[in-house]
């Protein structure tokens, strides 16, 4: 079973609904990194997404943008970033989701790419510019490896949604508002109705998790009431990564990951 | 490859877009598919192509420039002489006029130089629309003019102040927009380049200038020209300008910008030195570092300032159909000054890279022969350009 699996049972039996962190590598730096995964653990994230910086990131906000050229320009590379997986892999068991772009993993080749981040400690890979008409090459390499999260939006068509649900494994992300990633204010209708359509449609056989625009505990309090399997937050906590000390980062992280996680217990 | 029904060009092309787009792209396909054989639409756009836009346009004999070289018989396709002064206005007429029966209300397009989105500018005023243009924080500049025109023109413009502030980053800022405004928004794209079906769509919409070339060489020589040469940014011109002639015998040519030459760095030769990858919905040659990010390009033209291109230039280039080379900004000077005092036309620096090459070719082949090189637009936009670049090379 994977650990993305393991995490979401285990959860189930203690009735709780995961928290999904995102970070970007690299951003402002690796050691500030270290501290946010530090904070976030303590804090109680169930997954870590880590974000590996692409020069064009297009389903992005500003705020994630930003994190993506500073990251870059700071140095990031495959390299580097598959050493930091390990060093955060000897930090702690969490399941680790990779998010980047697909360019990164095609130049390398799907195979080696998703290999040599397998173990490193990877555990799953989101890449919003995978379409599932252009995924039989990614499929294939991740096979046995690691989880594949794909992506739907609120005007997915339910046709698709069970296609991109049989191709998802880990969970499935879905899109909460039309639009890039950053911090939203307000929850939408339209949400609400589509976690109810995609939750009727997957059944249960993967768990969805609702992302894009949440930043807060309310925000989370009212995708879990509303039945989602997990929440995905991460432009909020490069906010306080931006706005942070370094040496501040992992308590402040800590706090706020406390924070939202207390609402996914019910 | 009529229309391709997978989106791809051999391995190239397809659409690696962001779920939210894909409603989007599938309406756009069913549409475009809808209104490419109907009558009425066909007769609209006809309409506009020829009273507004300026079609047909002349295939014009560069007696002087030929004679002077002294080889080949140098044809000119006069794209230059359309309203806007680009051949651009060919794709955003049609794109426009879809739009427009897709009951689309609101317009987005990207520039770069800006000429795309005065053409947009102008194909939705004179349809009664009005666009939002994305350009680059640096082109705003370079290209001020235009970014007047387009204000002028009824339109606005967003400078783009993320990533290398060019024209990658307004395609990536339009389709941001786009994603966030799926449910009401037309994205109207400037050349062959993006998810399926905007590659096949816009050379579709150029193609207009090879079937022109075609039939124009056809009344003047009776028979299809020898060779074919044109300019290529994201390839839309020069698809449009091929498509309707790779079935004939002609040599076929694509010209990249160079810039300070390949091995510099410093250039936009995407097909000349690129290597295969996923940007902007396509799988297609990227200039890109070994980890798959995207480098910067240069080029004495902004309208070939493109790290990628239109997937199915790749396609020809793999199948070895066409042959892709490059100009350097040297030559491109060279040529632009050629052009102009030998024959009285000032082409745009992007053409001028075809009339370098044209040269090239012209010197190896017989008077017998006939080359037919498309002149893209005209070079009013680049006179400054040009002249700060001649007191630039006076003074080192
Ligand atoms: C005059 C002219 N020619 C060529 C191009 C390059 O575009 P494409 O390769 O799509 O024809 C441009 C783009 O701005 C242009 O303005």
């Amino acid at each position: 079973m994977s650990r993305i699996k393991e995490k979401f049972s285990e959860l189930d039996a203690k009735n709780e609904k995961a928290l999904i962190s995102y970070i970007m590598a690299g951003f402002p730096n690796e050691k500030t990194t270290l501290s946010a995964v530090k904070g976030l653990v303590k804090g109680g994230a169930d997954i870590i997404e880590l974000g590996f910086p692409f020069s064009d990131p297009l389903a992005d906000g500003p705020v994630i943008q930003n994190a993506s050229t500073i990251s870059l320009e700071k140095g990031t590379k495959i390299e580097k970033f598959f050493k930091l997986v390990r060093k955060i892999r000897k930090l702690t068991d969490t399941p680790l989701v990779l998010m980047t772009y697909t360019n990164i993993l095609y130049k390398m080749g799907y195979s080696k790419f998703i290999s040599e981040a397998k173990k490193a400690g990877i555990d799953g890979f989101i890449l919003p510019d995978m379409s599932i008409e252009e995924s039989k090459d990614y499929l294939n390499a991740a096979k046995g490896k690691t989880d594949t999260i794909f992506l739907i939006s609120p005007n997915t068509s339910i046709e698709r949604i069970k296609k991109i649900a049989n191709a998802s494994s880990g969970f499935l992300y879905l899109v909460a508002v039309y639009g890039t990633t950053g911090v939203k204010s307000g929850i939408k209708n339209y949400t609400i109705k589509a976690i109810k359509e995609t939750r009727k449609q997957t059944k249960g056989k993967v768990p969805v998790g609702v992302g894009f625009g949440v930043s807060t505990p309310k925000d989370v309090k009212r995708y879990v009431s509303a039945g989602a399997d997990a929440v995905i937050v991460g432009s909020a906590f490069l906010k306080i990564i931006e706005n942070t000390p370094q040496n501040k980062i992992e308590q402040k992280i800590g706090s706020f990951t406390k924070s939202l996680k207390k609402e996914t217990k019910y | 490859m009529k229309y391709p029904k997978s989106g791809r060009f051999g391995e190239f092309g397809g659409k690696y877009i962001p779920e939210t787009l894909v409603p989007a792209v599938q309406e756009l396909e069913e549409n475009y598919l809808k209104f490419k054989n109907d009558k009425k639409f066909k007769k609209e756009l006809d309409y506009y192509l020829k009273q507004y836009a300026g079609r047909p346009t002349p295939l014009y004999y560069a007696k002087n420039l030929s004679e002077k070289i002294g080889g080949a018989k140098i044809y000119l396709k006069r794209e230059d002489l359309l309203h806007g002064g680009a051949h651009k206005i060919n794709n955003t007429l049609g794109q426009a006029l879809l739009a427009k029966k897709m009951n689309k209300k609101r317009i987005i397009a990207e520039t770069g130089a800006g000429q795309h989105g005065v053409a947009t500018a102008m194909a939705c005023a004179a349809l009664g629309m009005k666009a939002e243009v994305y350009m680059g924080y640096k082109d705003t500049i370079r290209q001020k003019l235009n970014v007047f025109r387009m204000n002028m023109l009824g339109s606005k413009v967003h400078p783009v102040k993320s990533g290398s502030k060019t024209l990658k980053d307004a395609i990536n800022e339009a389709i941001r927009d786009w994603i966030t405004n799926v449910e009401n928004t037309y994205y109207l794209l400037g050349s062959a380049v993006g998810p399926h079906p905007y590659p096949v769509m816009v050379r579709d919409f150029q193609s207009v200038i090879g079937e022109e070339i075609k039939s124009q060489m056809k009344k003047l020589n009776n028979k299809t020209p020898d060779s074919v040469i044109a300019c290529v940014g994201g390839g839309s011109n020069a698809i449009g300008t091929f498509y309707p002639l790779v079935d004939t015998n002609a040599e076929i040519i694509g010209v990249e910008a160079a810039g300070k030459g390949l091995k510099s760095g410093f250039h936009s030769a995407t097909l000349s030195a690129g290597t295969k990858g996923v940007l902007h919905g396509m799988m297609t040659y990227l200039l890109q570092d070994k980890e798959g990010q995207i480098t910067e390009t240069h080029s004495i033209s902004a309208g070939l300032d493109y790290p990628g291109v239109g997937p199915e230039h790749s396609y020809l280039k793999d199948q070895k159909r066409v042959k892709y080379h490059s100009a350097t900004d040297t030559e491109v000077i060279d040529a632009f000054l050629l052009l102009t005092r030998t024959e009285g036309i000032i082409p745009a620096l992007e053409s001028a890279h075809a009339i370098a090459e044209a040269v090239k070719v012209a010197r190896k082949h017989k008077k017998s022969e006939s080359i037919v090189v498309t002149l893209s637009g005209r070079g009013d936009k680049d006179v400054e350009e040009v002249q700060n670049y001649l007191n630039k090379n006076v003074k080192d």
